[in-house]
């Protein structure tokens, strides 16, 4: 990693806090940032709030937020909720990895999108529903997937 | 504050914003400055209003007039007609059906009349991310009363008498788990606001933040000088950006207020909050895992005793609420326990806000009386179901509860009420589900997210869960058995009986419950072969009535792989060796004409 890079990450994670409870926070800005979390960073975090390795490691495999594989350029998360469920969320997902070409936490090999399946997204008035950088399409169609992500690059 | 002769109120909860609402409110801004109204109209971006089905939508006060599915395109004739004409647009406002005459006032809409909003009191009517506005509607008035006159005792004593229990599912009477905080010695306590709202289906919490922010902060500010506690956290879901937001603004906007921090309200009081990010684990839900993901650890439970009252955070006593709780906290003080235990039933106190999401009209959030039936819930307010289909089960509590069906659908809705028929209040996510719904695939749907989300720490939940769903698999692609059932039967109850905590203590409860009430469904799984709802892939096949097909090709055109071959305006039809049952033919057909049986 440049150096540039690490001072960047240095800033954040004083940011973020230096205490234990600040860990899981200080990963999220860190994964935020560099959209995953290479061991550089792991160790840097590890080192700077004081706790053990493993523990940081431990955080980054137990909850889904974290990836130790860079992502691609734009995050696709597909609401595995019950209402999408039930109006045919499953649907949408299979139809999206056919698009793609791509399995659920995959990253296409142009970097340009990673496919992650999210428990509810909580809005469930949508569904069946989408979030991808953050911003959501609802009342999804299989027919209408395409024209949805010719919108990112 | 400037006064205007009209107030929009527009919802910009997550629903309404992506449905467009922020465009609405850009060209509501133009239109009212082209007609020089500004100094007479002024927009108000409150939090989500519920009623998401029909968004954005937008209130009128003061006459209350309910606009719905406004669009940029409507606006300039809408500002023209009611704002300056003062002639309200009809075409703009809610109908039940097409041709029925429109509902002009939000309060005689079915959606919103039957409900009684306490913890959503604040919902639609106010600014979210200004203080002042919260303060102008009785904020913050509670925390002045019980700094000023009462004690913690008082105070517990009050929540106590107003029967209220914790709203996030096992429904535990919060004032005596304040009572046992409150009785724990310790020269520092801990009050948390679980905000890791994980059931899917449910959304009230993000709802709540989103609109009402203050309201929880000021229920926490009681529970803490009732407790005894100087600090505070929030636990929020991180795939709520918008309520991570607005509750971070309310918490500088309190500290600034000096209702945060040191000797709150001149009393020897102080307390300070911090929020923590969820990272996306379903069991920091349970309080122990909540904690320990607070304390910067994996979210894994650990057995009770000792409880957090006795020993919580790094150690220390803590008292956990959920959201909705700590919401109904400051209108019970401000209104007192006598008023708020007239609502409800004898065991089930004050209200519930369900949402009420899935095969149903009104999509969106209510918040009503305990006691009501989930038909008035669900046809009532709810509307129904879309399409002409018919009602097959509604399922509350998450993966946690259970499907509950038609013959059940007057039981009034409390706590007790929904244990006796195998499910649980939970959060208060009800999902509606019509005959297109397979129950035992909808089974499967909450085991699978359910072995996913299991911390793996304790046998029975890891394990049990993992065998469970695989008998489920078998079944759903044709290869089950009766004697799965008995297997699965057992092997539910032994993980109920036997996991640590109560993500897998209640996760056999959408099986059992399945199996109690539908279980017709699976013996057609097992004996015939045959999927009734038309879900499950491996027991399905797509094909084409002829007689339906119009040949207009627009199944052809959507196929992935090529399947369906015809000519124009003549009958197709579907190769079933080379159809992956995708469904996008079913979904794209007009005339009805694709098939699966």
């Amino acid at each position: 990693m440049d150096p540039e890079t690490l001072e960047r990450l240095d800033c954040l994670i004083d940011e973020a806090g230096l205490e234990e409870t600040d860990l899981i926070g200080a990963m999220q800005d860190i994964q935020r940032e560099l959209n995953y979390l290479p061991e550089e960073a792991m160790r840097l975090v590890a080192q700077k709030i004081g706790v053990p390795l493993s523990q940081v490691y431990s955080i980054a495999t137990f909850y889904k937020t974290f990836s130790l594989e860079p992502r691609g350029r734009h995050l696709i998360n597909v609401c595995m909720g019950t209402a999408c469920h039930v109006r045919g969320g499953v649907q949408i997902l299979e139809k999206l990895k056919r698009i793609l070409g791509i399995d659920t936490g995959g990253t296409t090999n142009d970097q340009r999108f990673s496919l992650e399946a999210v428990r509810c997204l909580g809005c469930c008035g949508l569904a069946p529903v989408i979030m991808i950088d953050g911003k959501f399409h609802g009342k999804l169609t299989q027919k209408g997937l395409d024209r949805i992500l010719e919108q990112y690059e | 504050m400037k006064t205007c002769r009209t107030h929009l109120l527009l919802c910009a909860g997550t629903g309404c914003v992506s449905n467009g609402a922020f465009e609405v409110m850009r060209s509501l801004e133009e239109e009212i400055k082209r007609h020089n109204l500004t100094e007479e109209v002024s927009i108000v971006a409150t939090g989500c209003n519920g009623f998401c089905e029909r968004g954005p939508t937008m209130v009128v006060q003061p006459d209350g007039i309910f606009y719905q599915r406004l669009t940029v395109d409507k606006v300039p004739h809408l500002v023209e007609e009611h704002f300056l004409k003062g002639r309200p647009v009809k075409e703009l406002m809610y109908t039940e059906a097409k041709g029925r005459p429109p509902v002009p006032r939000m309060n005689d809409i079915e959606f919103f009349r039957h409900q009684v909003l306490i913890a959503l009191r604040n919902r639609g009517r106010i600014d979210p991310e200004k203080i002042d506005e919260y303060i102008a509607n009785d904020g913050y008035a509670g925390l002045a009363r019980i700094l000023k006159e009462m004690s913690p005792e008082e105070v517990i004593s009050q929540i106590k008498k107003s029967g209220l229990r914790g709203r996030g599912g096992a429904g535990f009477p919060t004032g005596m788990k304040w009572e046992f905080a409150r009785r724990s010695a310790a020269d520092l306590k801990y009050i948390v606001c679980n905000a890791d709202e994980g059931d899917p289906g449910a959304f009230m919490d993000r709802s709540i933040l989103e609109a009402d922010p203050h309201s929880v902060l000021e229920g926490m500010l009681i529970g803490a000088y009732a407790i005894g506690a100087s600090r505070g956290f929030i636990y929020i879901r991180e795939e709520y950006p918008l309520a991570v937001e607005r509750i971070k603004r309310a918490i500088r906007a309190a500290e600034e207020y000096g209702l945060l921090g040191e000797r709150i309200f001149g009393a020897a009081f102080d307390f300070s909050l911090r929020v923590v990010r969820g990272a996306g684990a379903f069991v920091c839900g349970e309080e122990t895992a909540l904690m320990a993901s607070i304390e910067g650890k994996m979210g894994r439970p650990r057995p009770r005793p000792p409880f957090p009252a006795e020993s919580g955070l790094w150690g220390c006593p803590t008292n956990i609420n959920n959201v909705e709780t700590w919401s109904n906290v400051p209108v019970i003080i401000l209104r007192g326990a006598d008023w708020y235990s007239s609502i409800g039933t004898p065991s089930s106190k004050g209200t519930k806000v369900f949402s009420v999401v899935g095969k149903v009209e009104n999509t969106g959030l209510v918040e009503v009386p305990m006691g009501i039936t989930l038909r008035k819930i669900i046809f009532d307010i709810g509307g129904g179901i879309p399409g002409g289909k018919r009602f097959k089960a509604v399922q509350t509590g998450g993966p946690s509860g259970g499907c509950i069906p038609e013959n059940k659908l007057d039981l009034e809705v409390d706590y007790e009420q929904l244990a006796e028929a195998g499910a649980i209040m939970g959060s208060g996510g009800l999902i509606v589900m019509d005959e297109d719904t397979c129950m035992v695939d909808l089974a499967r749907y909450f085991l699978a997210f359910l072995e996913d989300e299991s911390c793996g720490k304790c046998v029975p939940c890891r394990e049990g869960l993992q065998r469970m769903h695989e008998i489920l698999d078998d079944i759903t692609e044709g290869r089950g058995t009766m004697d799965h059932l008995v297997l699965l039967e057992r092997l539910a109850n032994t993980v109920k009986k036997a996991s640590l905590c109560a993500l897998g203590s209640t996760a056999p409860n959408p099986v059992l419950t399945t199996l109690r009430y539908f279980r017709d469904e699976y013996e057609s799984h097992i004996n015939e072969g045959r999927c009734p709802a038309g879900v499950c892939k491996a027991l399905i096949r797509f094909s084409i009535d002829p007689e339906a097909c119009t040949g207009c090709t627009a199944c052809r055109k959507v196929c992935p792989t090529d399947c369906i071959a015809g000519e124009r305006k003549q009958p197709h039809k579907i190769d079933p060796d080379r159809c992956i049952k995708c469904g996008a033919c079913h979904e794209v057909c007009k005339f009805n004409a694709v098939r699966k049986t």
